[in-house]
């Protein structure tokens, strides 16, 4: 199960939204082995692509030099398709290796609908699990 | 000569879950093919037979390798390579 807070998934959607119809992604780091998603960071496409998204080798190297200085893991990583539903593609299986994240799928298909969903990816095995959406004060808002 | 070589989550079953080991080489090629002799397999999730594989980035110090001359890219003692998974994906 994924627990985050509503205000880490509108910048999710936002993002996805705003790069539409290129894909979108990014990480959202917490403190290691919390599980528990606090630091949206947008990380640029180098695809720029409808189709594919690859995080910039020297932004990743920055981001993660940076989660490994404030002892933090990627808790999550997301990513958008944007003509395709929000399931993990062959393409995503393959390329998921960190173990440890949850893996994020927002779907910008529909103009006024977007679908979010969040999956476990380990050896090439895809889990579907609930995302708990929490407010503020860490009440739970949805599941 | 001793170079840091820091090892991503996905590549620590052949360190035996050490984040970081060391190694030698004057070339990032000599470097990872002294690291397999101690960790065997390594060099095969980083090299294919056309060099370093296309989903894995390999940084010395602050530079990405690709730009180094990739293999053959020299290093010297007191350097820091970094391992990291190329985070990717698509439609398909």
């Amino acid at each position: 199960m994924l627990t985050i807070a509503r205000e880490l998934l509108d910048q999710v959607i936002a993002h996805a939204r705003a790069d539409h119809p290129d894909e979108a992604c990014g990480v959202i780091a917490g403190p290691a082995a919390s599980d528990s998603p606090q630091r949206f960071v947008a990380m640029t496409n180098a695809e720029r692509s409808p189709t594919f998204y690859r995080f910039d080798s020297m932004e990743q190297l920055r981001v993660w030099r940076e989660m490994d200085d404030k002892e933090e893991e990627p808790i999550v990583i997301y990513h958008s398709h944007t003509a395709t539903e929000a399931y993990p593609s062959r393409t995503d299986i393959s390329y998921a290796t960190e173990p440890g994240a949850h893996y994020v799928l927002v779907s910008t298909r529909e103009p006024d609908d977007t679908e979010v969903r969040s999956f476990r990816i380990l050896d090439g095995v895809v889990t579907e699990e609930q995302v708990r959406v929490t407010d503020r004060t860490g009440g739970m808002i949805e599941t | 000569m001793a170079i840091e070589v820091r090892i991503p989550t996905i590549l620590r079953t052949f360190t035996g879950g050490a984040k970081s080991v060391e190694g030698s080489g004057n070339t990032i090629e000599a470097l990872l093919a002294d690291l397999d002799s101690r960790h065997a397999g390594l060099r095969d999730r980083l090299v294919d037979d056309s060099g370093l594989r296309r989903f894995v980035n390999v940084y010395l110090n602050d530079e990405d390798v690709r730009f180094l001359g990739g293999l053959s890219a020299p290093v010297k003692d007191g350097d820091t390579v970094t391992v990291l998974p190329a985070v990717a994906g698509g439609m398909r």
